[in-house]
């Protein structure tokens, strides 16, 4: 392609030829000219602005002739801004409704949420204050003495009402035996009938094959604590008629030992108060109910007794 | 270019530029707000050239900084070069180019934001980079995009296609 043609020109294949040598100072340079000309001043005029507006003090007559300016133009901003206005409101309103749309359901689930950490936190509490209660029965001078006690958990609650057996979250990785008495601040819970490294499953007194020798704390009327007819009914069984054993007086476990053999369970744990007493001249035995203070359909948690003494021999 | 289509342009940026501080720049989406200076002004300097372009974008953004109290002349200098490349980009490569506009938009949008964090930096003011550089600018820019052709239709028809351009033909056409 000769030097002298442009490339659209010979694409195109026209025959025309540029110029040999440019002209100096066409039109097109002077056009170039004036356009860096008008560039820089505008850019020196800038940074100018830019120095003295950065530099002045807000007093100085750069910005006075800014709010000057400021000031005028005021009225037409205010005029141009009231015809706005509706414009911008109609904007507002729309994103309003739809922030407010957003905002709702963000709400709502954040009052889910609330709701189930209420619900988490008052069941901590309850739990906090049945555990705190089990401490302070442990640190009392109530507690049976020699005895160890583990806090833990109940698992699992009755599933109906012909099992009368729990699962505690303790086991024997925690130092829980079978036929370690289980206790709550209340009374006499029941007893370990099978350990697993982290649970026990735990027969309450009301289960029909439970039985506990037991004693009244004022008479020192001895008998056996065994389930009732109904509910959590106890019966104090094998009381001596000659005993005088009165309404609200409080049985507790006998812990008897005698001959090398112990009672598994220690002395002094209540059990209940008496509720009624009765004497038929047709029977052997007094009939005496017992009232457990331990609610045993809503057990949040106990104390498992481990003995600090080894076990007592059998002969 | 005449006394009329240069006092047409110069209208178009006192009232591009007006709405912008009273209106527009209020009208936020997405943390973003489109910039209907810029966009008036890449549509004037691809309509009218390179410098048109900047001295619009001078005066427009003398405008902003005045009547925002702002530092005089950050916002001047920032358009004056926009609306200079812009109309060097309309005289060379982006002349006739359907695309022209949007792309642009793009360029414009973006180097603003970047030059003015750079400068609003320079000066000592608390910019945040990421909300200027990225959670603003991406809405800025979705949106002026979307107002960018419409903007210029509408410079276009009130200032004619090719009345007055005043551009220097660098690419020189034949036939």
């Amino acid at each position: 392609m000769p030097r002298n043609r442009t490339a659209r020109s010979a694409v195109l294949g026209l025959n025309v030829r540029r110029p040999a040598s440019p002209r100096p100072l066409s039109s097109r340079n002077t056009s170039a000219l004036r356009r860096r000309i008008v560039l820089g001043t505008l850019v020196v005029l800038a940074l100018a602005l830019i120095t003295i507006s950065f530099r002045e003090q807000s007093s100085g007559p750069l910005h006075d002739a800014q709010g000057a300016v400021a000031s005028a133009l005021q009225p037409v901003e205010v005029a141009v801004e009231r015809v706005a206005r509706p414009f911008r409101d109609a904007y507002g309103w729309t994103k309003g409704l739809f922030h407010a749309r957003s905002e709702a359901e963000r709400l709502r689930a954040e009052n889910e949420q609330l709701k189930q950490e209420v619900i988490q936190n008052e069941s901590a509490l309850q739990e906090n204050v049945v555990f705190r209660r089990l401490l302070d029965y442990r640190d009392s001078p109530a507690f049976p003495a020699d005895y160890d006690g583990i806090a833990a958990e109940v698992l699992v609650r009755p599933s109906s009402a012909f099992e009368q057996e729990i699962v505690v979250a303790a086991g024997s990785g925690d130092g829980v035996e079978v036929n370690a008495p289980v206790v709550t601040a209340a009374g006499f819970v029941g007893t370990v009938t099978s350990v697993t490294e982290d649970a026990a499953r735990v027969r309450l007194l009301t289960d029909e094959s439970s039985a506990v020798s037991a004693l009244d704390l004022r008479t020192g009327a001895s008998g056996i604590v065994r389930p009732g007819q109904s509910g959590d009914a106890l019966v104090l069984d094998r009381v001596s008629k000659r005993e005088h054993v009165e309404v609200g007086d409080e049985v507790i476990t006998a812990g008897w030992r005698s001959a090398g053999l112990a009672s598994l369970y220690p002395k002094g744990i209540p059990i209940g108060h008496v509720s009624f007493v009765g004497r038929l001249s047709t029977d052997l035995w007094q009939q005496v109910l017992i009232r457990s203070d331990v609610d045993f359909s809503a057990i949040d948690a106990v104390l498992v007794l481990v003995s600090r003494r080894p076990a007592p021999e059998l002969p | 270019m005449r006394a009329a289509d240069g006092a047409l342009a110069g209208a178009i940026v006192f009232v591009a530029a007006l709405l912008q501080v009273t209106l527009v720049a209020s009208l936020d989406v997405a943390g973003g707000a489109a910039d209907l200076l810029l966009l008036a002004l890449v549509a004037l300097a691809l309509l009218r050239g390179a410098v048109t372009g900047a001295v619009a974008g001078f005066a427009g953004g003398l405008l902003v900084d005045i009547t925002t109290l702002d530092t005089l002349g950050v916002s001047a200098l920032l358009y004056a070069l926009i609306g200079y490349w812009t109309g060097r980009y309309g005289e060379t490569t982006g002349r006739d180019r359907a695309h022209a506009p949007l792309l642009a938009v793009l360029v414009a949008t973006v180097a603003v934001a970047y030059a003015g964090y750079g400068l609003h930096f320079l000066i000592g003011d608390d910019v945040s980079a990421r909300r200027a550089l990225f959670d603003t600018l991406l809405p800025t820019l979705a949106l002026n995009l979307l107002l960018g052709r419409p903007v210029f239709a509408l410079c276009r028809s009130l200032l004619g296609r090719s009345a007055g351009r005043d551009h220097a033909p660098e690419v020189r056409l034949f036939g």
